[in-house]
């Protein structure tokens, strides 16, 4: 009876290894080997948590960091090709969420390969999610934890230095202004949400998503500082051809000559680099200003 | 001088005895282009996947798997729906070409004269900027149907109120519908202005690769629902290529040739507005086929509409269908749009053939 009762507990725990082991193996072969990573902030996290061996491609908004545009480029996060990211032979597509279209998506998921959302945000919050469904979709939930903590606590940091200024600075961002033709940032962009957590103010609150604004408006809103992409390429404005602008000219931004300029991705990618752009942000902001108060 | 005058005499006897065969000779080797195209439009993509294994296993030729699951989806489930709606939207935007630059009796019109294409941008666009907050519950249902759907309804209501605009005591006038066009594509285009301006960013970006055409969106159900259309359409084209050919010596002439002249308008202008509206709706903006496939092969084999209508499907079908194996390959793994890969080939072809034809005109 004895014998029978550890030969039965011996049989127990040989099962419970046995399981463990099955689990494990599951749990490691799982884990995807060959990842395509769709969204600029999806490709930095997956290399902030040191992961990019694992990535054999990546879209055309992946430019950071700089080892990134090794990776072959599947195009622009809207218009994915099906074979194209195929052809990469993934098994595991990493998307932000607005990538497509549908019907690309939707030959993937035929295709049998995993294909993890990642959720998009212009806020804190958003970028720890983003980090959390990155590391849980690469098996690397605990590093993953302890990374979000870390830009989490560098985030708040950042925000909470940023919210000290007396007098908040009120900022235009501008996205593109050629032709003499200002597109701005209104609300719901991720301009617009740098700019609040750099304690600014976006002066174009009134307006959704990026527009072309009318000279009067950009008078009326009265910037205190103009906010742009850094130039890549040859293709935007030049600082000194804004300033030139009647209605910019016009502004107390103008009148200061202020404008500041960040590059696109570290400023509007919503990902790790976040923290440091806000502080970059708000020290370009109220940098002048600062030391006296 | 007499030698000279018999020779060529003899000369344009032996051109008409050729003429007669040639159109269907032409035909024929057509029919070749689509199947070597098709076969080269499977077989071309961004992943090495084999379109003759594919073939194999489907003929059963080869072992169950010497071909993976994978190679045979993107054969199967990506290439081929694509290389068939390429030959169906190709087919459909050159007979409607062929058959506009017949009404018009110019051939220099494309089926964008019916005001399809125009009315089509603006559904898509209204589609593609309001869709999401107007037809919330509706996008859930119909899913991505409701931009096929929205384009296809926009082109349909442009070419209805031009027809109604351009047509007095049942009589269609060919000159006010071009010039009521006109109009209509500009109120149009002011209206996907209107909404281009209400857009924000990813709708930009959507619109613009939207104008630009893809067969990306290649399912099966549409499919289905071009090659319904594109029968109906077809099985009216040998009345109206009679038509055509009788209406290329004018309106009088043809009606006293028996045609009756604005039945054959009307059908005419119903299946190209039926076959441009579905096109556009499947795959957005495709420019040049329309014009330059009926063009060139008018200089190859005539003016004949009975033989110009069905070489124009093939002709278009095979280009259509090779300018996708480009875009799909060219930039991989990325993709480029169609509209771009047509425009650059066509454009430049176009161009040359206007200056060739120039040329012989000076002389």
């Amino acid at each position: 009876m004895r014998r029978s009762v550890s030969t039965l507990a011996a049989w127990a725990a040989a099962c419970v290894i046995g399981l463990c082991a099955a689990v494990s193996a599951q749990a490691a072969e799982a884990k995807a080997s060959r990842i395509v990573a769709i969204g600029g902030s999806v490709t930095e996290i997956v290399y902030a948590l040191g992961e990019e061996a694992r990535l054999v491609g990546r879209d055309s908004t992946s430019i950071y960091p700089p080892e990134a545009l090794k990776l072959p480029d599947t195009g622009y996060i809207r218009a994915l090709s099906p074979e194209g990211v195929l052809s990469l032979n993934p098994d595991l597509i990493l998307t932000l969420e607005g990538a497509g279209p549908p019907p690309a998506l939707d030959a993937l998921k035929a295709a049998g390969v995993r294909n993890v959302m990642i959720p998009e945000g212009f806020d804190r919050k958003a970028i720890v999610t983003k980090i959390g469904a990155v590391g849980a979709a690469l098996g690397v939930e605990d590093k993953a934890k302890t990374f979000s903590a870390k830009v989490e606590a560098e985030l708040d940091k950042a925000v909470a230095a940023s919210a000290t200024a007396s007098q908040k600075a009120r900022v235009l961002f501008v996205l593109s202004a050629r032709g003499g033709r200002i597109m701005a940032a209104g609300e719901q962009t991720q301009a617009d949400g740098i700019i609040k957590l750099a304690g600014a103010e976006n002066v174009l609150s009134s307006i959704q998503s990026y527009k072309p604004v009318s000279d009067e408006a950009i008078i009326e809103a009265a910037p205190d500082v103009i906010l742009m992409m850094a130039p890549r390429g040859d293709h935007s404005t030049g600082s000194e051809e804004l300033l030139a602008l009647p209605a910019i000219a016009a502004t107390p931004a103008g009148k200061a000559r202020r404008v500041v300029r960040m590059d696109g991705m570290y400023l509007l990618g919503f990902g790790p680099r976040t923290a440091d752009a806000i502080v970059s942000l708000h020290d370009a902001l109220y940098g002048q200003r600062k030391p006296g108060e | 001088m007499t030698g000279i005058a018999a020779a060529a005499d003899a000369d344009a006897g032996m051109r008409k005895g050729l003429r007669l065969a040639l159109p269907q000779i032409v035909i024929v080797l057509l029919v070749v282009a689509v199947v070597l195209a098709a076969g080269v439009s499977l077989t071309a993509g961004a992943s090495n996947a084999s379109a003759l294994a594919v073939a194999a296993h489907w003929l059963g030729l080869a072992a169950p798997d010497a071909i993976s699951a994978r190679d045979l989806l993107i054969v199967e489930s990506i290439r081929l729906p694509r290389v068939v709606m390429g030959l169906l939207v190709g087919a459909a935007l050159a007979v409607s070409g062929a058959v506009m630059q017949g009404i018009f009796r110019n051939p220099l019109a494309d089926p964008g004269l019916a005001g399809v294409s125009a009315g089509a941008g603006l559904g898509a666009a209204a589609m593609i900027v309001l869709g999401g907050s107007l037809a919330l519950p509706m996008a859930g249902v119909v899913g991505y149907a409701a931009l096929p759907a929205a384009a296809f309804l926009g082109g349909l209501t442009t070419t209805v109120i031009l027809y109604v605009l351009s047509t007095r005591l049942g009589r269609t006038s060919i000159a006010t519908m071009l010039l009521a066009g006109i109009a209509l594509g500009a109120l149009s285009g002011a209206a996907t202005g209107l909404l281009v301006y209400m857009a924000d960013d990813k709708q930009l970006r959507d619109l613009t690769f939207w104008s630009m055409g893809s067969l990306g969106g290649a399912t099966w159900p549409r499919i289905v629902t071009l090659s319904v259309v594109l029968a109906a359409s077809f099985a009216v084209l040998p009345f109206l290529a009679r038509g055509l050919n009788a209406l290329a010596l004018g309106e009088a002439a043809a009606w006293h040739m028996g045609i009756s002249v604005e039945r054959l308008k009307r059908s005419a202008i119903v299946i190209v507005a039926a076959m441009t509206g579905v096109s556009v709706a499947v795959s957005g903006g495709i420019g040049f086929v329309g014009i330059v496939v009926p063009h060139v092969l008018r200089l190859a084999i005539g003016p004949d509409h009975r033989f110009l209508l069905p070489a124009s499907a093939l002709l278009g079908g095979a280009l259509l269908v090779l300018a996708d194996a480009v875009a799909r390959t060219v930039a991989a793994p990325a993709e480029l749009p169609i509209g771009i890969v047509t425009a650059l080939a066509g454009a430049p072809f176009f161009l040359w053939l206007l200056l060739r034809r120039r040329s012989i005109l000076d002389m």
